[in-house]
């Protein structure tokens, strides 16, 4: 104990010692610049100095031990993948019926005649004697494929010709052809929407447009499907919480004739709410160019407003123009800028010219023929009636849309299961009476939350007893399959 | 298709880094991937070029500013649908020479066809078609082996074909959109390229972009190679997984990239990855490389990932049969889980299939977008592919599909060699039809373009976005279609043209009978 104590005393002695040594040290009391300095300031000197080296040190990190080589070959060898695709099931067995002749009004499955309701010919061009002469003559001349995107030798006259004729057709100045109807939307909408910019949309856009949304990174709100009243509130929300919001660009997107519903869009509420806000309009016109408006050319001309009040039109042309592709029509500020910003248009090979060749003609028939359109409007009207009692089913579908969507009154429960439902009702009618209708089946991917259903593309083609027999043999089907209720 | 060399730069970026990206880079040796190294003058000029029409543009652009200023008011409170130097490219570099690109043809797109002269009265800002046609030498189209015009065998069956079915289905392939021509021409192209099963769609950028997501989503991993096409980009970035990139055409970075991700797991959560997909292309277009397919699949297979093969340019084009590069390089296609291919190139018509077990394609069938929603291939193409695959596999009874095949492959291997001899920087492989010729200089573009054709060759220059902004090149598509004699006439053009502009990068190769020349003498 006794020795400890000393020993203490020694360090403290010697400890003080130092601490006096270091007070008398040359430089203690020295004064400079008539500042006494003091040995405590030297001290405080030091311990400063040390203060910052302890500063200037890491904190303690454990070391880092990347994995061996070793180790990584384990964990290769122990990672197993699953498999590419998940295990087949009965439904995507399903194999849908195989056409034997052309998709017109009346058309060949297994042998047998039957009426077709699932082909979007609203017009009945397909198989139109002219538009055959005109592919004929293209196929001839051309070949089939262009063999290059636009930008390569992939530019045929006749692609210049149709983007003339589909700009003069909807008054609009300029247009851009694509290759494909799907890829219209989806590289349409990432050349003008890019990151930060703000997008609405309906709930009920079809997938191509889901796509083209998601692939341009903006930020998108959804508004309730169809409703005018959910677009306001959220235009307002979106301009209100956002005061950044006039400074980005901001469109609203929204389908002329829903395909997931074949609901209309009210243009003429949208332009209002739209010149309120200041948001642009992105409208597809796949299923209305060609069958609203007096004269065929689309929603525009159906609620009267005029097409350069819309900024971007989009179409897909394999529905009453009967040929295949797309085009966006616009400014020509629109037009120019996707001709080497839009992807689908850029690195992808032009659409075949008989193709094009075969729209011109489409487009022409649609002027000469306004019958056409009067007659489509006649059997939509009398499909609309024949199926309005129909037991167990509702048309959710605008009266004038050319697609009759029909969804259960009863849901039940899931949509795997209504889907079930409808196309027990689809093969039946098909097997039973020879009317061929499809339901709306969705990808795993669409986002589209809205009831499935049955849908039914009428044709100006289809005559009073093709529609009279659809009608009756849905009832039949209806009546026998869903269970009885209200 | 275009294949982009940068495609995910190019689209995920915006111009104006990319421009501001080259700049930062100046005075640096560049190589951008390990085939191609720029010499170092030509860099150096190639920054200055672009340098300055930069600087000019921005002079320019001051003065539009000014100008749009007084104009204001006409935007009543909408952003610009362009917005600042969004598309500063277009207007201020591509104006200038866009009389290059997009030039309108009105004849077939085979050996020879007829450009339709345009004539700009406002300095190239639009462009105005003539009446006036000039007959060119094609070396721009894909059109491998001679499809692209009317054929003896293809044609007649085609307008039977539409005749039959017309012109489209209007309807999606779930609903009346399968016809009995729909079907066969899906079992066609599984046997043509050797998997149980195929499915086809109306257009090759959609079956890239709408498969892939089917396929892959969160949780997944694309290991894409860096110089994929846009389709695969666009299609890798809609599924929703994470996308890692490996050097072009390298299996051994490849490999790392593999084994660096399966170690460490998801990114964040370190859980594995539920699947690992690695999507190469048979042959680059931009490049006219054939890929390291045994390499890669060899890699694949001890990693457990599943492979991608976008066979666009090489299939019908390459290989004894015309069955692409697994049957060049020798690869199983069983090894390769999904096959995907176009109609465009070879076989003349649109389209793309993709080919694998009989259970994916049931899958696909099922929940594929693009076969859920699009309208299916229009019936005459159908036809068109059909026919064509049966003249390439001498089905149709005559020997034309063999001739082709060899002649493709003869005239790339005469062509390219000649390329080389004469001095100019040529990329790819032997045996591939496409062959880029390295331009840089952006003011070469225009020159050999405008050159060429006036000589009545008409080539394809390309320049952003489909390449990087310093690698601009001009780039040659073989035909069977091509003659010798067209080839002679071809390579004279482009030497004289290499000569003007300055493109021959390298000493040219003393032809044979200078060597002999030489030789004698010495003795």
């Amino acid at each position: 104990m006794d020795s400890t104590v000393s020993i203490l005393a020694n360090v403290v002695g010697a400890t003080s010692d130092w601490v006096r040594s270091v007070f008398e040290f040359q430089f203690a009391r020295a004064v400079i610049f008539e500042v006494n300095i003091g040995g405590h300031l030297f001290v405080e000197g030091l311990l400063l100095v040390v203060i910052l080296f302890l500063l200037s040190q890491k904190s303690y990190k454990p070391p880092k031990r990347p994995l061996t080589k070793k180790e990584i070959d384990e964990l290769c060898e122990e990672w197993a993948p699953e498999p590419l695709i998940p295990s087949i099931t009965d439904e995507m067995k399903r194999e849908p019926p195989v056409l034997e002749s052309a998709a017109g009004p009346h058309t060949i499955v297994n042998g047998k005649d039957v009426v077709n309701f699932t082909s979007a010919n609203y017009l009945g061009l397909l198989g139109s004697q002219e538009l055959l002469e005109t592919c004929t003559t293209a196929l001839e001349k051309y070949g089939v494929g262009s063999c290059g995107p636009r930008g390569f030798y992939g530019t045929i006259d006749v692609h210049l010709d149709c983007e003339a004729r589909i700009a003069k057709f909807l008054g609009t100045p300029d247009s851009i052809l694509y290759s494909y109807g799907l890829s219209t939307m989806f590289s349409a909408i990432p050349a003008f929407c890019k990151k930060g910019d703000v997008v609405i949309a309906d709930e009920g856009v079809h997938w191509g447009i889901q796509n083209g949304l998601q692939l341009s990174r903006s930020t998108i709100i959804y508004f309730k499907h169809n409703n005018m009243e959910s677009l306001q509130n959220t235009l307002e929300k979106v301009t209100q919480e956002n005061k950044q919001a006039r400074k980005l660009r901001r469109y609203i997107v929204v389908e002329a004739v829903y395909q997931n519903s074949g609901k209309i869009a009210p243009l003429d509420e949208i332009i209002k709410l739209k010149e309120k806000y200041r948001f642009r309009v992105l409208l597809d016109e796949s299923n209305s160019i060609g069958v609203l408006g007096s004269s065929g050319r689309g929603l525009t001309e159906h609620c009267k407003v005029p097409s350069d009040k819309i900024d971007i039109i989009t179409a897909a042309m394999g529905h009453a123009l009967a040929t295949e592709g797309g085009f966006c029509t616009g400014n020509a500020r629109v037009i120019d800028h996707q001709r080497l910003s839009s992807s689908g248009y850029v690195f992808s090979a032009s659409l075949p010219p008989y193709l094009a060749s075969a729209t011109i003609k489409a487009i022409d028939i649609v002027e000469e023929k306004p019958e056409l359109l009067v007659k489509l409007r006649q059997n939509i009207a009398m499909l609309t009636k024949g199926l309005s009692d129909i037991k167990g089913l509702e048309i959710v579908s605008d009266p004038v849309s050319p697609i009759i969507f029909l969804a259960l009154k009863q849901s039940t429960g899931s949509s795997k299961g209504d889907l079930q439902v409808l196309e027990d009702i689809a093969d039946h009618v098909l097997k039973e009476d020879g009317v061929f209708i499809v339901t709306s089946k969705r990808s795993t991917l669409d986002k589209c939350k809205l009831p499935v259903g049955i849908r039914l593309f009428v044709s100006a083609a289809h005559s009073e007893s093709d529609l009279v027999k659809a009608s009756e043999s849905l009832k039949r089907a209806t009546a026998s399959l869903l269970p009885a209720h209200d | 298709m275009i294949h982009s060399h940068s495609a995910r730069s190019v689209s995920s970026e915006s111009e104006i880094g990319i421009l501001l990206q080259v700049f930062a880079f100046a005075g640096g040796p560049i190589s951008d991937s390990s085939m191609i190294t720029i010499p170092y003058l030509t860099a150096l000029s190639t920054y200055f070029s672009y340098g300055l029409l930069f600087a000019f543009g921005q002079f320019r652009d001051f003065f539009r500013k000014i100008f749009d200023w007084w104009n204001a008011s006409n935007l009543q409170g909408y952003a610009p649908i362009c917005l600042g130097l969004e598309d500063f490219y277009i207007r201020r570099l591509y104006l200038r020479i866009q009389d290059c690109f997009g030039r309108p043809i009105c004849s077939p797109p085979d050996a020879w066809f007829d450009v339709v002269e345009r004539v700009s009265n406002d300095n190239n800002k639009t462009l105005n078609g003539t009446t006036k046609v000039s007959r060119c030498l094609n070396l721009g189209s894909y059109n491998y082996l001679g499809f692209a015009a009317s054929d003896e065998y293809c044609t007649p069956r085609v307008i039977e074909s539409l005749k039959r079915f017309s012109a489209s289905t209007c309807s999606t392939r779930v609903d009346g959109g399968t016809t009995t021509l729909h079907s066969e021409l899906e079992v066609c192209v599984a046997n043509f390229v050797g998997k149980p099963a195929a499915i086809v769609f109306g257009m090759g950028y959609v079956t890239n972009s709408a498969i892939l997501p089917v396929l892959i989503g969160k949780g997944g991993l694309i290991i894409s190679d860096s110089l994929n096409h846009n389709s695969i980009v666009n299609g890798a970035r809609g599924s929703g997984s994470t996308i890692r990139i490996f050097q072009h055409n390298t299996p051994s970075h490849l490999e790392k990239v593999l084994r660096e991700h399966i170690a460490e797991g998801q990114p964040r959560t370190h859980r594995p990855w539920k699947k690992i997909i690695v999507v190469v292309e048979g042959i680059y277009s931009m490049e006219g490389e054939l890929c390291q397919l045994p390499e890669i699949v060899e890699i694949c297979k001890k990693y457990k990932a599943y492979v991608y093969l976008d066979e666009a340019h090489s299939i019908g084009a390459v290989g004894r049969s015309g069955r692409g590069v697994c049957e060049l390089l020798g690869v199983d296609t069983a090894d390769v889980e999904i096959m995907m291919g176009t109609f465009t190139k070879s076989f003349g018509s649109c389209g793309g299939y993709i080919a694998g077990s009989k259970e994916l394609i049931e899958y696909l069938k099922y929940n594929c977008p693009a076969h859920l929603y699009a309208t299916s291939i229009s019936p005459p193409a159908a036809q068109q592919i059909i026919s064509s695959i049966k003249v390439i596999l001498g089905v149709d009874g005559s020997s034309r599909g063999a001739q082709k095949l060899a002649q493709i492959r003869e005239n790339s291997n005469f062509f390219r060699s000649e390329l080389q001899k004469m001095g100019f920087e040529v990329l790819g492989d032997n045996d591939s039809p496409v062959m880029p010729i390295m331009l840089y200089n952006p003011a070469k573009i225009p020159a050999f373009s405008r050159e060429c054709l006036k000589r009545k060759v008409a080539v394809v220059t390309v320049a952003f976005p489909a390449t990087p902004l310093l690698l601009a090149r001009a780039r040659i598509c073989i035909s069977a279609a091509h003659s010798r004699d067209d080839l002679i006439k071809a390579l004279e053009v482009i030497s004289e043209v290499g000569d003007l502009v300055g493109i021959k990068y390298f000493p040219a190769e003393p032809n044979k009978e200078q060597l002999e020349a030489n030789r004698v003498k010495l003795e």
